[in-house]
């Protein structure tokens, strides 16, 4: 599904990303993990269009389409999704707004009827159930005021709406307790099957229990070092990082 | 031999002296001495320059430098009106028509100035200065109707619609109407009250109200300022608010080619209260400014003033705002934010907020931001698969939401939630 060769970028002038390959088939969960600097975040924003990320060599094709060439909402319409670190607060924009605007943008990009604000309502209801959030965070605008737990479920609210081919998560567990975990592994294997794969970026091997990869890779100065099974985030937990660069 | 003059304050002047025994109220001995007293105010100032301190950031070449007419003395066509739910007051180049308007069964008495004008001695320039302002005096000078509208105390008289047309026309028609409002003590009122014209049309439109609110009275005045693209709008609000009283002004100022929004408030008695909010959008090649002048002149009064101001393509935006507290004005509160969103690298914001605080015991608080659009707001509600475009229109109006939600009564608001939404849909793809 999403094919990265001998990717290279620079952010600011400064070489991040040097020569990383990575091939996530479909219906295949695979996770990065590294550790600060390495580029995970770098290749996340590389993989969603962020603006200041600069591709200078190699190639990501997405189902066989030249991802790079594509505009960020181009991507997000093709099926690829970005779960952010760090959310922005929009204030001014309400989330139901929000939420219905994009679906509805990316309904009408696949040649899909728009649904209307009743429709929308139904189905967030029965999703933010699930995700343990109130419905007055529908009403707020996005992300203002919300805590960091509540800023990723609303981010898991935007995955589980859009129904994306590709997940990317960007230390989605970062700052969360073990039920907010949960909530985010739940919403990701509720999407599993054999026209989805997520790409998990994680510092810990604590969110990889609840969303068991089907590949482990080691970032390491904008390179895969190493590539495993489940195993390998235990072997990491257990070495540390160093074990493993020193190894490679 | 004099040639005569087609341009700037000697037209003008020109065209009185060649209309002063013909405009209405000419056999009115306390008319004649207004409009003669106005004209010498605008002989002696004439336009406003840039060297004038509250002309400093609008010049006016585009009026000064080119030729205007008169209106037409009858319009036979009737313009194409929009629906409306309310009673309407409609105007054509600043003449009444009763003919398209529909007054029937409204709560308050409502005539045309043109008509009423022998009975408003004492009323007509009441607040309006035209020694200080020169577009008041070029009005004083040169009306020939306008509104003149009446609550009874006690009377919650609901919403009247003001509509100014500018019709299709080569003359470049300029035209002046005076407009004056009292409420009666107790007595509320809401006025929506949109300008507009033809897209290639040029013409000046010179209104000038005077609004007095008795005790505990309440206006909400909403302006739609949507003028064609080639309309200039020099607008002048003098109001005068009692005890308890509110005056609550909210503007879009969106159209036009040049356009200036000028509000004087002057708060006489206690617990009085200001709002004055708007929203100031300009696209390619407009000048849009807002200037308002504020007096606490009594204790225990509040002013609230928000105004937002989107400047997209080669344009340029004015806010200025001074609030002036008197020595007896004790426990003011005053309030004034003005914020500016530049879509383009070509848009010029000035802005310019004056405090001047005569009462030691006052909270008076103001602030002034200029900003663009957020990378990262964009990115992400592009990343969601919004488009370009709409993302931005997204944010543009999240942006004049603060502005917006502090209308409190819902037809403006709504009112003026279309204006927004038609300013960008114009803009949307230059932006």
């Amino acid at each position: 599904m999403l094919k990265i060769e001998n990717l290279h970028a620079t952010v600011e002038g400064k070489q991040i990303l040097n020569g990383l390959t990575l091939e996530i088939p479909s219906g295949e969960v695979h996770a990065i993990m590294g550790p600060n600097g390495s580029g995970k975040s770098t290749l996340s924003y590389v993989l969603a269009g962020r603006e200041g990320y600069e591709v200078t060599e190699g190639s990501v094709t997405f189902n066989g389409v030249d991802l790079l060439a594509m505009e960020p909402e181009e991507r997000a319409v093709a099926g690829m999704f970005l779960a952010f670190q760090a959310p922005v607060e929009l204030p001014g924009v309400g989330n139901a707004n929000f939420l219905r605007t994009a679906l509805n943008a990316i309904r009408r990009a696949r040649g899909e009827a728009e649904i209307d604000a009743m429709q929308f309502l139904k189905l967030a209801r029965a999703r933010m159930k699930v995700l343990n959030m109130p419905e007055e965070m529908l009403k707020r605008p996005v992300n203002v005021g919300f805590s960091g737990g509540e800023k990723k479920r609303n981010e898991m609210l935007q995955l589980a709406l859009l129904a994306p081919k590709f997940a990317v998560l960007d230390e989605t567990d970062s700052g969360l307790d073990i039920d907010a975990l949960k909530l985010v592994a739940d919403t990701v294997n509720s999407l599993r099957g054999s026209d989805f794969s997520a790409l998990v970026i994680t510092h810990y091997q604590r969110l990889l229990n609840h969303i068991v990869p089907d590949r482990v890779h080691v970032l390491s100065a904008g390179r895969i070092i190493k590539s495993g099974g489940p195993e390998l985030a235990e072997e990491l937990e257990a070495a540390g990082y160093a074990g493993v660069q020193a190894a490679a | 031999m004099t040639a005569v003059a087609t341009t700037g304050a000697a037209a003008f002047l020109g065209r009185y002296e060649g209309l002063r025994t013909r405009l209405p109220g000419a056999r009115v001995a306390w008319v004649e001495a207004l409009r003669d007293k106005a004209a010498d105010a605008f002989r002696a100032k004439g336009f406003p320059t840039r060297r004038m301190e509250a002309w400093k950031y609008t010049d006016l070449a585009a009026v000064t430098g080119a030729a205007f007419g008169e209106p037409l003395t009858s319009v036979d066509d009737a313009p194409a009106l929009p629906p409306t739910a309310h009673p309407r007051a409609v105007f054509v180049d600043g003449r009444f028509r009763p003919d398209l308007s529909t007054l029937d069964g409204v709560a308050l008495q409502v005539e045309s100035l043109g008509a009423a004008l022998p009975r408003l001695e004492g009323r007509i320039g009441a607040l309006a200065r035209p020694e200080n302002e020169p577009l008041a005096a070029l009005n004083t000078m040169l009306f020939e109707d306008g509104l003149v509208v009446e609550v009874a105390a006690g009377v919650a008289a609901g919403t009247l619609e003001i509509l100014s047309l500018a019709a299709e026309s080569e003359r470049a028609p300029a035209f002046h109407p005076r407009h004056l409002v009292r409420l009666g003590v107790g007595a509320s009122l809401t006025i929506i009250e949109t300008a507009t014209g033809p897209v290639a049309a040029r013409y000046l439109h010179n209104p000038v109200f005077e609004i007095e609110v008795a005790e505990g009275a309440r206006l909400a005045h909403g302006r739609l300022q949507q003028e064609g693209h080639e309309g200039i709008f020099l607008s002048t609000v003098y109001a005068r608010v009692a005890a308890g009283g509110t005056y609550d002004n909210f503007t879009l100022n969106a159209g036009a080619k040049l356009a200036r929004n000028e509000i004087h408030v002057a708060l006489t008695g206690p617990k009085a209260e200001a709002h004055m909010n708007g929203v100031q959008m300009a696209g390619d090649g407009q000048h849009v400014d807002t200037t308002t002048s504020l007096d606490h002149a009594a204790p225990d009064c509040s002013s609230r003033q928000t105004y937002k101001t989107v400047l997209a393509g080669r344009s340029r935006g004015v806010f200025q705002g001074k609030i002036h507290v008197h020595q007896v004005a004790q426990k003011t509160d005053g309030y004034q934010m003005n914020q500016a969103l530049l879509l383009s690298p070509d848009a010029e914001i000035d802005s310019k907020p004056q405090l001047e605080i005569y009462a030691d015991d006052v909270k008076c608080s103001h602030g002034a931001t200029v900003g663009e659009l957020d990378a990262d707001h964009l990115f992400f509600l592009r990343s969601r698969g919004i488009p370009e475009a709409q993302a931005k229109a997204m944010l543009v109006e999240a942006f004049l939401t603060e502005a917006v939600e502090a209308v409190a009564d819902e037809p403006i608001r709504t009112a003026l939630e279309q204006g927004v939404a038609g300013w960008w849909q114009r803009q949307g793809v230059a932006a």
